[in-house]
């Protein structure tokens, strides 16, 4: 292994190996990365840096390495979506109402991770309570993609709501991030960043100690530069939880183990309602050659339907508010976070803590789902959404008596401009339609960047497994970037002269 | 047992039906870990989910669920191998999520019955509709300063039962009997302490009115009635107002009423128009709770002796009569007590002897059966040297007296006090000739008035220091004086 020209450019495993031989140690590595991301503060990837606690974690880890008690992730520097609680670090959620927020508490993934000997670099920037997929409804401003059009210097966003993580991996500011996926939170922004990521099954990774959007779609997941990074993090995140009573107990395989066992003899499968009108022909072009690419590495291609595809969307909009209006209830300006002054009595208290505190977006959605559990609108609304839910679980579970892994399109499009979808919530939204339905089934699916458009901007195609099949989604994912030999990389317009 | 109200048309019948909160018995809450005792400093015993920091997430109480199952089986009721929380949605500062876990659609427990006692010695069934697991809120402190209030939150999250009666209750008598019996059956079964002082009994009270075998009337709730007293006085209120309306031409509106203690009289507190939409759902931070038939089983064959149970086997094994085995069963303790007190002594006098020396002595001193300085077993002591002869009914109330006030083996009183019953012919035949030697004009006296023989059983006695048989006195002075053997 030769090292790269900065240690920023590193991936997650060869860090890992560069560390362990002690060709590098966690301070310097630490440092560059911390040096990167001074360097990068236009791109508004990070909401909190934490350089000092970051060179702190990075001196431990030498020592500890020098003792030669190395945990899995001993010295690798990480960045964390501000949506994880990091004790005695702010943590906002990308939110004004938790701009003040310090929690004495650690979120059990990121505890996993620090567990493991990682060092945590700061907390990234994300759409407000993960209510978005551009990350430009964040009350701390949009994230920058770091990709630009080829010949353009028009802003992109970097998707979201995961947007601060994947730009930070994108850009090198860190060798992997943590994100969480409610409709698609870590794919979405990895396909338009040219970054991998990958939500877990529900129930993977611990939901203790994640301020909550929608407790039955929520699951964190790692966010790489490549597929068995994905799988190394993964490894370190995921654990059952004796405080999550939705953790679920099966055992967490080695995936790094079984991720360049290829496809051979795979049966893919090929859903016909992901082909969607009006969808730039780029994106199904994509697609047909990541089957092919499949194939010619030995899997089966098999056509597959998801008939109530259609619904899931309309669903997801309906279950999630629902759950985040009870979910948001607990902000209000009395124990923590944003309190409104000057207020005449309790409610006014609520009203006008609540109105300050929350954007546009949040307040929407809390709208939304307060009307579809209202009484006189539960049945229409809420419990059919909870019907089509089972009915798009139980399609993925008939697709799967004829196929192990699914492949699709991650997104309908590359990186749009910013400002280009923020007047249309139902465009917006439209970006979730290949990622949702996987969350509302709560499987595993992956991003993984399979070329570039004719613009020279990044696209993902996704593999969807069964439930806690997360090795083999990782196999597929692994194959599908090997043979799309993704190496392309933004220029660093951002970095300051 | 239906007591009518009577107004200016004519009869109406009291309906009554029962929300009952009762505080499991727990160590912690229902979702933490946190303590759950009563009276500690404010917001000394609150974990980062009582408060609804960000990121926390519940996690089901197991003991919580198994004396909900409990208290389900001690009602006779189905117990629903699976149930679901929800979340019930609504602001208020006490109420930390913003939400309380309840269960909705699907309680863990349903349909079961309670039997209450009524004077006469007749029994009523009232039915159970449910009940229900769900978290308390905290507190709102309204007096600690001049323009803010105050937050408590050790109370948030404690585990509370929600029992739901059918519309069964027919008398203020009723609603309170039924009360006290739900308090028995929850003590007995060590579920809930039914102390309704510290609130952690607290009932509503549902009351409608109606002409004799009429449809059901509009019902009010009335909450905050938290006391047996208050029971019968809201509910006797509440039924005469809703009668004066009715009869008054009006209609009675569904609707939430608060009992004012000081005024003993309802007032409304909010119209079903304005009642919170509480937008129920099911909270998808728990999963279903299912529990095992064999859990439920193990559960059932732990179950103590309830009320009734014990009451007929009283009356069964015992022949105790319905009342007293009744007063009885009331508190397990004096139950418990009483058949260690009555261990291989005739059931009457063993009640005899609780009801007059140890309750009566109790009461005199304020204290209640559990704090009673004498056990049963050194009861059980005494009345047995009673029924062996050993001491007097009397003396065996001295014995109690000093046990009681000074402590110690009740046999040892008896024996370092020289206390032991005297039925050795020859000492008495001695305090016998004593007496006669001294008092010949009244020997005189009772050989032509026989009644007065008594006269002389009490001058032996107390020459005997009242150790002397009674019937043995009573023999050798009927010889020695010569008297009939009828008298």
């Amino acid at each position: 292994m030769t090292l790269p020209a900065s240690p920023t450019d590193f991936t997650l495993a060869d860090a890992r190996e560069a560390v362990r031989a002690k060709k590098i140690s966690s301070r310097e590595l630490t440092q560059a990365f911390v040096t990167a991301i001074a360097g990068a503060r236009t791109l508004n990837a990070f909401v909190t840096e934490t350089p000092e606690k970051a060179l702190a974690m990075a001196d431990a880890s030498d020592a500890r390495i020098a003792k030669g008690t190395m945990g899995p992730l001993e010295g690798l520097p990480l960045a964390i979506k501000d949506l994880f609680c990091t004790k005695g670090v702010r943590t906002t959620a990308g939110s004004n109402i938790l701009s003040n927020f310090i929690p004495p508490y650690e979120s059990t993934v990121s505890q996993n991770l620090w567990d493991a000997g990682a060092v945590m670099l700061g907390k990234t920037n994300m759409d407000e309570f993960a209510m978005g997929s551009s990350n430009e409804t964040s009350y701390f401003k949009a994230v920058l993609n770091p990709w630009r059009a080829r010949n353009s210097n028009r802003n992109l966003v970097p998707g979201g709501s995961s947007g601060g993580s994947a730009a930070s991996v994108a850009a090198n500011l860190c060798l992997g991030a943590t994100g969480t996926d409610t409709g698609g939170s870590i794919r979405q922004p990895a396909a338009v960043t040219g970054t991998v990521g990958l939500k877990p099954t529900y129930g993977r990774c611990s939901r203790w100690g994640i301020v909550a959007f929608a407790s039955s779609l929520d699951q964190a997941g790692p966010m790489t530069r490549s597929v068995r990074d994905a799988a190394i993090l993964l490894k370190s995140m995921a654990s059952v939880d004796a405080m999550d009573s939705t953790s679920v107990d099966v055992p967490v395989p080695d995936y790094e183990a079984t991720v360049e066992q290829g496809v051979k003899g795979l049966r893919v499968g090929i859903p016909k309602e992901y082909r969607i009108d009006g969808a730039p022909p780029e994106i199904d072009a994509m697609w047909a050659k990541g089957a092919e690419w499949l194939k010619a590495q030995g899997a089966e291609i098999v056509d597959v339907s998801l008939p109530h595809t259609k619904y899931a969307l309309p669903a997801y909009y309906i279950v999630a508010p629902a759950e985040a209006s009870s979910n948001l209830a607990r902000f209000d300006g009395v124990r923590f976070g944003h309190r409104a002054k000057g207020v005449k009595d309790m409610l006014d208290l609520y009203e006008k803590s609540r109105a300050e505190g929350f954007g546009a977006e949040v307040r929407r959605r809390i709208l939304i789902g307060t009307y579809v559990l209202s009484a006189g609108y539960y049945d229409a609304f809420y419990s059919r959404a909870q019907k089509l839910r089972t009915l798009i679980a139980r399609d993925f579970t008939q697709a799967f008596e004829k196929c192990d892994v699914l492949l699709t399109p991650a997104t309908p499009g590359p990186a749009f401009a910013i400002g280009e979808k923020t007047a249309d919530p139902v465009s917006m939204y439209l970006n979730d339609v290949f990622t949702v339905t996987v969350n509302l089934a709560g499987l595993p699916g992956i991003s993984v960047p399979a070329g570039l458009t004719a613009e020279g901007l990044p696209l993902g195609l996704q593999v969807i497994g069964k439930a806690f099949d997360e090795a083999t989604v990782l196999r597929v994912g692994r194959s599908v970037e090997q043979a799309a030999a993704f190496s392309a990389k933004p220029k660093a317009w951002w970095r300051a002269a | 047992m239906s007591k009518m109200i009577t107004g200016a048309q004519g009869e109406w019948e009291i309906v009554i039906g029962m929300e009952v909160h009762a505080q499991v018995l727990s160590l912690s809450k229902l979702f933490s870990g946190a303590a759950t005792a009563f009276g500690a400093e404010p917001n000394t015993q609150v974990s980062f989910v009582d408060a609804g920091m960000p990121g926390m997430l519940p996690v089901i109480n197991k003991f919580c669920v198994e004396q909900a199952v409990k208290t389900g089986l001690g009602l006779k009721a189905q117990i629903n191998r699976v149930s679901v929380f929800d979340r019930k949605n609504y602001f208020f500062p006490d109420l930390p999520s913003g939400y309380q876990i309840s269960q909705y659609k699907n309680p863990i427990v349903g349909e079961g019955e309670v039997y209450i006692d009524l004077p006469g010695g007749d029994t009523a069934r009232v039915g159970i509709e449910r009940l229900h697991l769900e978290q308390d809120a905290g507190k709102s402190l309204h007096d600690q300063h001049p323009d803010q209030s105050y937050v408590d939150l050790n109370r948030s999250g404690i585990a509370l039962m929600e029992i739901v009666t059918k519309p069964d209750m027919r008398s203020s008598e009723e609603a309170a009997a039924f009360l006290r019996k739900l308090r028995a059956i929850v003590r007995y079964l060590g579920t809930c302490d039914g102390n309704m002082d510290e609130g952690s009994m607290r009932a509503d009270v549902n009351v409608s009115v109606r002409k004799p075998g009429g449809p059901l009337g509009t019902r009010c709730e009335i909450k905050n009635v938290n006391s047996m007293r208050f029971i019968a006085q809201a509910v006797e209120f509440e039924a005469r107002r809703q009668v004066d309306l009715i009869e008054a031409g009006g209609t009675v509106q569904q609707e939430t009423r608060l009992f004012d203690a000081k005024l003993g009289e309802t007032r409304r507190m909010r119209s079903k128009e304005d009642a919170h939409d509480y937008r129920y759902f099911p909270d998808p931070d728990l999963l279903p709770l299912e529990l095992d038939q064999s859990w439920i089983d193990e559960i059932a064959a732990s179950l103590p002796e309830l009320p009734d149970e014990k009451k007929a086997r009283f009356m069964r094994d015992l022949g105790l009569s319905a009342y007293d085995a009744g007063v009885l069963v009331t508190e397990r303790e004096l139950a418990d007590y009483f058949e260690d007190l009555a261990q291989g002594i005739d059931a009457k006098s063993a009640t005899n002897w609780l009801n007059n020396e140890i309750l009566g002595r109790l009461n005199r001193d304020g204290l209640t059966i559990v704090d009673a300085p004498v056990s049963a077993a050194a009861n059980n002591a005494i009345l047995a040297m009673v029924s062996d002869g050993t001491i007097s009914g009397k003396i065996a109330k001295d014995v109690l007296d000093i046990v009681w006030s000074e402590g110690g083996d009740p046999a040892e009183v008896v024996r370092a006090r020289g206390l032991v019953q005297v039925t050795d012919t020859s000492a008495i035949e001695k305090a016998i000739d004593a007496v006669i030697a001294a008092n010949p004009d009244k020997v005189e006296e009772v050989k032509a008035k026989p009644k007065l023989a008594g006269w002389f059983v009490g001058q032996v006695m107390k020459q005997t220091g009242g150790k002397a048989n009674p019937q043995v006195v009573n023999a050798l002075l009927k010889t020695r004086l010569e008297l009939p053997e009828e008298g």
